[in-house]
Parts: C-alpha cells; structure tokens; sequence
C-alpha cells in the first residue's frame, strides 16, 4: 500500500511542496480539484437553485392564496403559462409544484447543504489535506452542474417542465399523451435525474473513503465531531439508496421510450388501450420511497450534525450524551431503509405491510426524541451566545420538534387514511425536513463563513433574518395543520369544485400566501449580508466561536492543503467545553492532554501515556504520499 | 373572517418592528467601542425574544386553532371514521402535550441560561439514566399508540362482509364513473380495458350475463345507509385516489390492479343537512393522487339513503344495455335470449364479435377476439 512505502520521512519531505505551484484560473476555481473550492461551487449554485424554488413556490401560494387574482404581471416571465384572462395554467401549476419539490429537495437541501458541507468540513475536521479523490469530487460537482444545467432547461422548453408531482408516479409521468407535463419535460426531469444521482454517488464515495482512510492522527471514530459523524451515514445513506431511484427512473425511461411495461397495465388513454399488460405503478413506488425516505434523512441529517457542533459550542457545554448521539444517528440510518412504504399506505399493497411499516415508521420516533431531548438539555445550564449560526440551530430543535411530532399521527396507517394527500402532510414535511434543514443550512452558513471566505458575516443582519424568517416560517406551516385537518387535498390548482373546501380557508390561504412572500423576501436580506459580507466583510480571526474542532486550526484562509506545517494530531474528543479547572472554557482537540493537568478527568490521566503512541502513528499525509 | 388576516398581520407586524427598532437601537450602540465578536446587549435582546416569541405564538396557536376548529371536518358519518377520529385526537393530545413541553423547555432555557460574563458553564456529558428515562417513555406511549393505530387499521382493512352493498368507482382523467350491480342479479359483471369505448366508458364485458343489468353513472353514486358498503376501486388511465372525506375514506385507484375499500355509512345526507344546520349538504367524492390537469376537479356526488328509498331509486335506473343498445352485438348468441329483456324496443343486431374471460380477477384477452 502507498502508505507503507512513503513512511521515510526524508522522502517525503522532498515532494511536499511539488503541489503548491500556482494553477490557471480555469484549474483555481472553475474545475478545480481544492475541497473547499468545490464546497463554494456547490454552496452558491445551491442559493441560486433555493432563490428559483423558492420563486416558484411563491408563484403558486398566490394562485392558492388568492384564487381570482390577475397575474398578468407575471406574463414576461411566464409568458402564455397566464391565460389572456390572466389566469395562470392549471397545467403549469402542476410544474410548478413539481419543480419546488424537486429543486428544494435535491438541489438544495441534498447538493446544496451535504455537496457543501461534507466538502467543506469532512476534510477540515478530521484533519485531512484534502478528499481522497479530488477528482472524483471535481467530477461529483460538474454532473450536478450538467443536472441543474438540464433541470433548468426544462424550465423553459414550450410544453413545460415535469408536472406529475416530485414523486413522478407512473402511469401519470410514463404517458405524454396523458399531460402536458409528461412530455419532453419529463424526459429532462429523468435525464437530470440520473445525472444527479451519478453526482451524488461519486461524491458519496469521497466522503466515505476520506472519513475512514484519511482521518489525522488519534482521529479515532470516538472523537469525531458529530458532524462528521453525519456526514459520514449520510454518505451511506446516498451510496445505497440512491442507485435504487436511478434504477426506478431507468425503467421509467424504457416504459416512456421503449415500449417496456415495468409500470404500465391496462391503460386505456386518449381513446385508445394500450397493449402494455403485467406492470405494476407500485412497483414504481416501492422503488422511489426506497430512496425516497432515506433522502428525508440525507437532507437532514447533516443539519442535525451542525446543529450538534454549533449548539456545542455556542451553549460552551459539551454536546450532552455524545455516544447516544451517534447511536441514535445510526438507528435513525438504519430505521431509515425499512419505513419506506409508510408513504404508501393507501397506495392499494397489501394492508398487512402496512401493519408492519407503522410498526418500523413509529420506532424511528424513539432515536428521534433522544436527539431533541439532548439538544435540549445541551442548552440546560449552559452559557449561551447567540450567535445568529446558535440562533438558526434552536430554530432548527424548534422545527425538528414541531413537524416530528405530527409524524406520529402520519405514521400511523389508520390516521393515515383521511390525512394522506392533505396539507397536513404538507405541513409536516415542510417544518420537519424542509425548515429543519434549511435552517441547518444557514446556521452552517453562518457558523463557518470565516472559515470559508476568511471574512466575519454581520451578526445584526444575521439575528433579523433568524426572527423574520423563524416568525415567517411558523406562521405559513402552523395554519397549514389546519387546513389539512380540514381535509383540503394537496397539489389543487383550485379548491372551488367541491362543497367541503368551497367558501372556506380562504382567508387562511391567502395569510400564508402572505407569510410565505414575507419570508421570502426576508431572505434577501441573508442574500445580502453573504455577498457583502465575502466583500467587505469584517476580517475573521483564527478562532472566532472558540471552538475546539480542527477547522480552527488551520491558517485563517487555509490555502491548498489546508494546514502549512504538519497536520495536527488528535488527542481528545472536540466537545471539552467549560471542563472544570481548565483556564479557557475550551481545549481544541489537538491539545494533549499532557498540557491539561489541571482539568484532566481520572481516566484521562491514564491516557497521557498513548500521546507518544499518537505521535508515532503514520502521518496519513496525502501530500507526503507518492502517487 | 378577515380579522383573522389583520390580527395576525399586526402581531407579526408589531414582533418585526421590535426586533428591527431593538436592532436598530443597538447597532447605534454598538458603533465604535465595541467590535468583537460577541456583544452582550444583542445577546440579551435575543435571550428575551425567545421567551416572548414562546408566550406569544402559544398565545397564537391556541387562539387560531380556536378559530379555525368551526372549519373542520364534521363528525364522522361512519363508525370506523369516529374510532380514526377518536384516535387522531388522542394523538394530537398527546402531541400537543409534547410539542408545548419542549418548546417550552427549549426557548425557556435558551433565555435562562443566556450568557452571563463570569459565569461558566457546567461540565455535563452524559448521564445514562435519563437517556433512558427518555428512549422509555415515548417508546411506551408510541407503543401504545401504534397498537391501537394496528388494531383499528386491522379493523377497517379486514374483508368486507359476505352481505355487503358492491359498487365499483373507476377513475379516470377527469372525473369518476360509478357502476352499480343492477337490481336483477345484484352482481357487478366482468369488465375488461380492452372493451371500453365511448359506449361503454367502465369496459363491461357483455360475454358475462351478470353485466346486463349493470348500469353506471357519472354524477352520483347512491348507497344505502347503515349496510356495509364495499367499494371496488380502479382506474382507467393513471393514478386517481378515492377520498370520501366525511366517510374518513381514502383509497388509490391503480391501473391494472384493483383496490378496495369497504365501509358503513350511518348517517344519510337528510341526516347531516340537520346535524349541519346546512340544508345544501352533500357528502362528495373527490381524487387525492394528482393525476394531471383537471386533478383538482374530479366531484363526483354521494348521496346516502335509507335502503327502501335506495332501492327505489335503483329501479328507476336503466340498465346500460337499455341506454346503449348498440353494445348488444357484443352478446355472445347463447345469451342473447337473456339479454332479450334489457332491450325491448330496441331492435338486437346479429352476431357476436368479442370475447373475453376474466380469471382471477385478471383479465385475459386474446388480441384476436377484439373486434
């Protein structure tokens, strides 16, 4: 193995520094192979994809919100998706739906929040010079770039783009003669699709690879910060169920251009029965709620391992239950694979799945509530700065909380029969997976920014889009429980055809049309502050949260390799927050406990004696490696 | 109504106002002396605000679910739906308990334990007891609630009973096509996709004597009250969903597999004009799995009756044989004898064209025998 054969200490001395020589601005920030670089890439595509889905949204919460409204101003940019009454499309709100689900969930909270972050911090935090494949991870970003390229394309082609609803359920999505929707445009849907998952696969790999082979020394799993640790079974969380969504949207393609009859069975459409006997639509399903439901925790699994390290660290306190922690991420990655047919629970399978996924959807609540419980205490007792990244992650326990706990009422399947489809649903996943991660998103954003522009965010700014948006975001999904109750069905274009919907909500409606543009807009002000701040922001010190991670060890704007000299080792696990007796109320994970008489715990005494042990361990330097 | 909309526009306005003055306020503060990291006064404001954003939007929750409980559903209008509805507050008592409890834990510590200078934090890892005081206690009360969740889902799934009322309902883009077993024999006949046309929209297979007196509809479907009713489900094209709302009733209708769903009504549509005070109330049908264009549009009626009135009005209905009697010539020769009576008046063309077995629920049709 190369790390055997580079163990000489003279030899690779000599070759450190032959990869520092100045690159072309193409290989510098277009294709570059730097983690942190391909960190920004995917962070800034990720805010323009959130800045479109979120438009998208707030286009149809006004059809919603205000039925009759004349939306001719939206004519240049929609053109004849408005009627000449000024009506929008009950085709291309379709589209829209479809659209927002697809590039907040996949574009955003998966590309733009595990495509930056696991980037950005896997290597920084467990003291690596860089993935262990920077070329796979310059790959994984320009495949998602092709997909967002295809994706966004779609946005403008004359039929319009994919209109079947995120979850493109066959026949619906497999039949162009059955809506517009279902034409070219969802062909490009697949076909970005699949780019997309090829980009998460190879980024899914690197991360993997990194955190096991490329970890510094006495970085055992015992000390990795919980945001690796997140990253990490998120990782494996893509790596197996996102193979399953590719196969679902091949045979999707087949049933749509080759005459294939995986999903299709005695159809009969646009006055004609088609030949196609034997497919099964809920095959489709089972295929798609494979990935389907792991991605709800890639999406948030991350932020909760942000939120970890930044309530940590904010509250000065360690992260409370740190091993049942990592047990209840692993139970939740583990429950993950086997609760998929909850979404499927009057889809017509078999009642008798349905039995046994409520009872494996309601055990995941348990690891659940662990964490929220451990957040919680974390904050008990401890000396909180409200950092606006501190702010956004009790936002985030906030949201984790209040859309969890509907989801015991979801998961089970008897409840399940009049609030499937509702916008009860709608409600719940929004605050739960959607807010959540998003608010892990920003709190990331905000708690990192230094590190990653060298640069200090305006905290003013910061704690005025924390309450706009927490406020604005309460206000549009708490009414939402409500109309859902009511029984109003999701992804209607009107609620005028029927008695039980007709005359009323409609004042409800339109308030969270209103909140939902309020904040929206309040995130202008975050758009803002990110940009001014990356030009004229206040310049960053080494360590500006007094945080006890690796990150802060490297030079203020790391440069290629991050760290000049040798990569530090690792002697204690990241959360040593206010340890009584120590001087500061932090110790860095790379300070021995050898230098820390005077706070060490009994059995961390014993351990001084493996420092040596630690020192003497491989450097696991890629740069000193020959390749 | 609207007061709704001002009211909570104003809280929101007034907390946005707030926090911008505050902000504004300390920002002034702020300008010059102190430029670190961390200032003390923001700290504080935020402390508080999240106390106050605690208190208010409690305030707020209760007051709009006040207001918004007139809009919900009305009881269930059959008994399976009462013991779901029962369950369904249970949990949200449950819920509601949990949800205020940790809010209020959360943004009451977040203010209580706000940084204050020389204070330090304590040193608190870990404390194995109350990790499982907290995996215990949801893990018993979830216990308990996806068994009784089991049990009533168990219940309503269960096989419809051998006395029940058959309807079919086939969705198809944009609208719902009920058929009724007709008065004579009281069974659905066959059907196959392969047959439908404009004549004969549900595909019935006119080789299978149970469909002559099948007819259908595409307005309403009329069902007797207080006997089972068993709802055989499919649909025509794509995905369509079944949801009778007040019947607590949802179920996908799939192309190529057919689904079911079998309730009891106890409660007829005069009933509920009185327990509504609403004399327009009609219990309706509508489709929850999007399916295209008119998804938003598929209404189709349900009247409940009592049985006497039901049957009545079943009498009334003309056989589709009778209507269409063109869909005669699909009669195979040996049943047209019985089929005689369904199309009196109208005169039987001659030979049979089609034919097609049903097996198992699966139809077979061999391609040649399609006209």
């Amino acid at each position: 193995m190369a790390t055997i054969e580079s163990n000489s200490p003279a030899v690779a001395h000599a070759d450190v520094h032959d990869h520092h020589e100045p690159q072309s601005f193409w290989r510098t920030y277009v294709f570059s192979e730097d983690h942190k670089t391909i960190a920004k890439q995917y962070l800034i595509t990720g805010i323009i994809w959130s800045v479109i889905g979120i438009s998208l949204s707030v286009m149809f919460r006004l059809q919603l919100g205000f039925p009759s409204m004349k939306m001719d101003f939206l004519r240049p940019i929609l053109g004849t998706w408005i009627d000449e009454s000024g009506k929008l499309d009950p085709d291309f709100y379709l589209a829209l739906v479809t659209m927002h689900g697809t590039i907040m969930v996949f574009f955003v909270l998966t590309a733009g929040l595990s495509g930056t972050f696991s980037n950005f911090l896997i290597p920084l935090q467990i003291g690596a010079r860089d993935m262990a494949s920077g070329f796979l991870n310059m790959l994984s970003y320009w495949f998602f770039f092709l997909a967002s390229a295809v994706m966004f394309g779609s946005l403008f082609i004359e039929t319009g783009p994919a209109g079947g609803g995120w979850v493109v359920y066959p026949p619906l999505s497999a039949l162009p003669q059955a809506h517009k929707g279902s034409e070219f445009g969802m062909t490009l849907w697949l076909i970005s699709m699949a780019l997309f998952i090829v980009s998460q696969l190879l980024g899914g790999i690197n991360y993997i690879t990194t955190v096991i082979n490329l970890r510094t020394r006495g970085m055992s799993f015992s000390k990795l910060p919980l945001t690796i640790w997140a990253f990490f079974l998120t990782a494996v969380l893509g790596l197996i169920s996102f193979p399953v969504l590719l196969s679902a949207a091949l045979l999707l393609i087949f049933d749509r251009s080759f005459g294939t009859s995986f999903y299709l069975s005695e159809i009969y459409v646009n006055g004609e029965a088609l030949p196609n006997v034997g497919g099964s639509p809920i095959l489709f399903q089972h295929l798609f709620w494979f990935l389907g439901h792991p991605e709800v925790y890639i999406v948030l699994l991350p932020a909760l391992g942000m939120t970890s390290e930044i309530i940590a660290t904010n509250s000065r306190k360690p992260i409370f239950g740190y091993r049942a922690m990592i047990a209840s991420m692993m139970g939740i990655a583990f429950l993950a694979f086997i609760v998929w047919a909850h979404h499927m629970f009057v889809s017509g399978m078999n009642p008798f799945l349905g039995s046994v996924f409520m009872f494996l959807t309601l055990i995941i609540a348990v690891p659940s509530a662990v964490k929220a419980f451990n957040y919680i205490t974390t904050l008990w007792r401890g000396n909180i700065r409200f950092t606006p990244a501190m702010l956004f992650s009790i936002g985030l326990v906030s949201f984790f909380i209040s859309g969890g706990l509907t989801g015991i009422i979801l998961g089970n399947s008897a409840l399940d029969i009049q609030l499937h489809d509702t916008y009860f649903v709608v409600a719940h996943f929004h605050l739960v997976m959607g807010a959540a991660s998003a608010f892990g998103l920003l709190a990331g954003v905000y708690h990192w920014f230094p590190k990653m522009f060298g640069k200090m965010m305006n905290e003013k700014l910061g704690y005025i889009h924390f309450w706009l948006t927490f406020i604005g975001i309460y206000l549009v999904f708490f009414p939402m429980h409500y109309v859902g109750i009511a029984g109003f069905p999701r992804r209607y274009y009107a609620f005028t055809s029927y008695d039980f919907t007709k005359n009323i909500f409609a004042d409800m409606n339109a308030f969270i049309s209103l909140a939902a543009i309020f904040t929206f807009t309040a995130q202008w002000i975050f758009i803002y502050n990110f940009v001014n701040s990356i030009i004229r922001g206040r310049r960053a010190t080494q360590n500006p949260w007094k945080s006890n991670t690796l990150e802060w060890t490297t030079p203020i704007v790391p440069g290629h390799g991050n760290w000049t000299g040798e990569i530090p080792a690792v002697y204690r696990w990241p959360y040593d927050y206010s340890k009584p007796g120590a001087k500061e109320d932090y110790i860095p994970q790379n300070v021995p406990y050898s230098q820390t008489l005077e706070s060490n715990l009994p059995h961390e005494n014993e351990l001084i004696s493996l420092e040596k042990e630690i020192e003497a361990q491989n450097l696991n330097d890629q740069f000193k490696q020959p390749h | 109504m609207i007061y709704i909309v001002a009211i909570l526009s104003v809280i929101f306005l007034g907390l946005a106002a707030l926090v911008v003055s505050r902000m504004a306020a300390v920002v002034k503060n702020a300008n010059g002396a102190n430029d670190s990291e961390f200032s003390v006064t923001s700290n504080r404001i935020n402390g508080v605000l999240f106390l106050v954003f605690f208190i208010v939007g409690l305030i707020g929750a209760v007051w709009s679910f006040m207001y918004a409980r007139q809009f919900f559903l009305p009881e269930a209008s059959s008994p399976h739906g009462r013991r779901t509805d029962f369950l369904f507050w249970l949990s949200m008592g449950i819920i509601t308990f949990a949800f205020v409890v940790t809010n209020a834990l959360l943004f009451i510590f977040a203010w209580k334990y706000q940084h204050k200078e020389g204070r330090r934090a304590a040193y608190y890892p870990e404390n194995h007891k109350l990790e499982l005081i907290w995996t215990v206690i949801p893990a018993v009360i979830m216990a308990v609630l996806v068994f009784t969740g089991w049990r009533a889902w168990r219940d309503i799934m269960a096989e419809a009973p051998e006395n029940s009322q058959v309807f079919e309902i086939v969705g198809k883009q944009f609208n719902w096509i009920v058929r009724y077993p007709g008065v004579d024999n009281n069974k659905l006949g066959a059907y196959n996709y392969k047959l439908i046309d404009n004549a004969n929209d549900t595909g019935i297979d006119y080789t299978d004597e149970a469909s002559f007196d099948d007819f259908t509809s595409t307005t309403e479907l009329h069902i007797p009250v207080n006997k089972p009713i068993l709802l055989k489900i499919r649909a025509r094209d794509v995905l369509h969903s079944v949801f009778i709302p007040h019947m607590r009733v949802k179920m996908d209708a799939v192309p190529g597999m057919p689904t079911r769903f079998a309730f009891t009504a106890d409660k007829t549509t005069d009933e509920m004009r009185n327990i509504t005070g609403n004399p327009n109330f009609g219990y309706e049908i509508a489709c929850t799995e999007v399916c295209g264009r008119g998804h938003f549009s598929m209404r189709i009626r349900l009247i409940v009756e009592d049985e006497a009135t039901w049957q009545a009005w079943c009498k009334e209905q003309k056989p589709l044989l009778s209507s269409t009697p063109e869909l005669a010539s699909r009669i195979p020769a040996n049943l047209k004898a019985k089929a005689a009576k369904y199309l009196e008046g109208a005169a039987a063309p001659s030979d049979s064209t089609t034919a097609s077995v049903q097996q198992g629920g699966v139809n077979v049709v061999s391609a040649a025998t399609i006209r």
